[in-house]
């Protein structure tokens, strides 16, 4: 039954409900947008019993101020920015009870950038084009503003389930990102890849959803003429000016600047985490170990959905 | 055609044709498109037309690249020849061009030293074609733009501009399905919607093939079909037409 769920206190800078995106709308120009992070969106729903494609709150470096106008059971996955029930810190990655007027909050920033929060039973939140993903550029939907009334369809499920601490992904300050080299390879000369591929990138502060801005050497394309085609995430397009933007979750479909490759998807997670001013450096790699990661992760959340509805069923 | 396909990144496949873009490569894009559409390959997720490219999204987990792309390329050997050509659609938009409705037909003009009414002349003379839609949900890049018309985007994108906004930027025309900043010159405004978010697949006017004429209204006409407030299926049907004959198959 559909209820009230949240009161919303402070918004927060930037939080959107997010699902896994937009699918089978590129061809019309339509961006698939959804979680930056969706290993701790998918998490947050597995956990909570709920479909792994639910829409959850997507919440920004700076966390709204939320009261409860139900009970509930809720997780938070993702960055760490010190969430808080009446004052009190709660966990993470671990289902919890709150009850009808409690106060969700969160704190100083710890570590990431982008935390997850999910309820048990699922937000209502309008859908376009089959998702609930908030992507301002197309005019779907909008982040939340103070005084709105957050709507969803509460169930009552187990409380203090939570993710193995080893399981639990650390978001650092400098990482290191595998990529699938091209298409546009030829576009830059052997010294500006290497180049590339040997020094650190600093993300700009000028980075958002729908991409990073990296600063640090510059590699300038020896062509910069492109014909627009479809833009992956992860992506990583160089401008003409050299600089790199990897390409995020609300990029649009297509663009016409050479790409130099693509970053694995099972290392987006971690560039979805990385603060700006963080660093980031890439490695060359083959397109078998990016899909070989792949597998695993699904046979990992496959795993945890199954023993998560064997934990149900038990009790 | 010759083309080749490369896995470039986890779950994304690049089919590149060699040689000129050009309206028969189009074609011949659409052609894969439909047929690799047609066949509901398993872990194939969506397709993406570019000028030269399809870009093809399939799930890792699902299926291997090497395996989904020999079994592409067998899909598209055994289709030679096999007429798969769906009649072609030709979309007549009705343009106010000018005065308020095109802030920088002046400028256009003024750049290509000519007069306002000759470029909107040259921008009415061709037929275009959707090469494919992007930037904004239902924006169609139309090739076949005069040379002469060619104009650099502006300098200052604008914040706002509204939907309808018929442009040019490059050698490239288009229009805004909504209101949106943006940095073409904009030339002129069509009332007809270009996007119906109720209508899910059907949501958009315009798709990658299609051909596409501009014709000239006055404000008083403009304003009429405005005020009309017409169901956009209304509308559609009014500029939507089938071509009566099958174009060659390549």
């Amino acid at each position: 039954m559909e209820q009230e769920l949240f009161q919303v206190m402070k918004p927060g800078v930037q939080t959107t409900f997010q699902d896994l995106g937009r699918k089978g709308y590129q061809q019309f120009g339509v961006p698939v947008s959804g979680a930056m992070d969706k290993f701790a969106l998918q998490v947050a729903n597995i956990l909570l019993g709920n479909s792994r494609t639910s829409p959850c709150l997507e919440i920004t470096l700076i966390g709204p101020n939320l009261v409860a106008k139900s009970s509930m059971t809720i997780v938070i996955t993702g960055a760490n920015l010190n969430p808080t029930c009446n004052g009190e810190p709660i966990d993470m990655w671990k289902t919890v009870r709150i009850e009808k007027g409690d106060e969700l909050a969160f704190g100083k920033h710890e570590s990431g950038v982008r935390a997850y929060l999910a309820v048990a039973g699922g937000f209502e939140a309008p859908k376009y084009f089959g998702s609930s993903s908030v992507d301002g550029n197309s005019g779907f939907g909008k982040p939340l503003e103070k005084g709105d009334t957050i709507k969803g369809y509460p169930i009552t499920v187990a409380s203090g389930i939570s993710l193995a601490s080893s399981l639990i992904p650390s978001y650092e300050k400098k990482i290191t990102v595998s990529l699938v080299e091209g298409p546009h390879t030829d576009y830059f000369a052997k010294k500006d890849r290497e180049t590339f591929f040997a020094v650190p990138y600093k993300v700009g502060s000028n980075s958002n959803r729908m991409g990073y801005r990296l600063e640090g050497e510059t590699i300038k394309p020896e062509k910069v003429e492109v014909w627009s085609d479809g833009i992956p995430f992860g992506g990583i397009q160089i401008t003409s000016g050299g600089e790199p933007i990897i390409l995020m979750a609300d990029r649009q479909t297509t663009g016409g600047y050479p790409r130099i490759g693509t970053v694995f998807s099972t290392d987006l997670p971690r560039v979805a985490q990385l603060i700006p001013g963080g660093e980031i450096c890439f490695r060359p790699s083959s397109i078998e170990e990016a899909e070989e990661k792949v597998r695993k992760e699904e046979q990992f959340l496959h795993r945890l959905e199954q023993f998560r509805q064997h934990i149900e069923r038990r009790k | 055609m010759q083309h080749t396909m490369t896995a470039i990144g986890d779950g994304v496949i690049r089919v590149d044709f060699a040689g000129e873009v050009s309206p028969q490569m189009n074609q011949q894009i659409q052609r894969y498109c439909r047929l690799i559409q047609g066949k509901a390959i398993y872990g194939v997720t969506e397709l993406v037309p570019g000028y030269h490219t399809i870009t093809l999204y399939y799930e890792p987990f699902e299926v291997r690249y090497n395996e989904l792309i020999t079994k592409l390329e067998k899909l598209l050997a055994s289709s030679i020849g096999e007429n798969i050509q769906e009649k072609g659609r030709l979309l007549q938009i009705p343009v106010c061009y000018g005065g308020e409705q095109g802030p920088d037909l002046h400028k256009v003009a003024e750049r290509h030293q000519m007069k306002e009414e000759e470029v909107v002349r040259l921008h009415q003379e061709p037929t275009y074609l959707v090469y494919l839609l992007g930037f904004l949900p239902g924006f169609p890049y139309l090739g076949g733009l005069s040379p002469e018309l060619a104009t650099p985007r502006l300098q200052e994108p604008r914040a706002n501009t509204p939907a309808g906004s018929v442009g040019i930027a490059d050698a490239q025309t288009g229009i805004y399905p909504f209101t949106s900043p943006g940095g073409w010159n904009i030339i002129g405004n069509t009332p007809i919607p270009l996007f119906d978010a109720e209508k899910k697949e059907h949501a958009f006017l315009f798709r990658p093939g299609d051909r596409v004429t501009f014709y000239e209204i006055s404000e008083a006409e403009y304003n009429q079909l405005t005020l009309k407030d017409m169901q956009s299926d209304l509308l559609w049907e009014e500029v939507i037409s089938i071509e009566k004959e099958n174009r060659s198959e390549l």
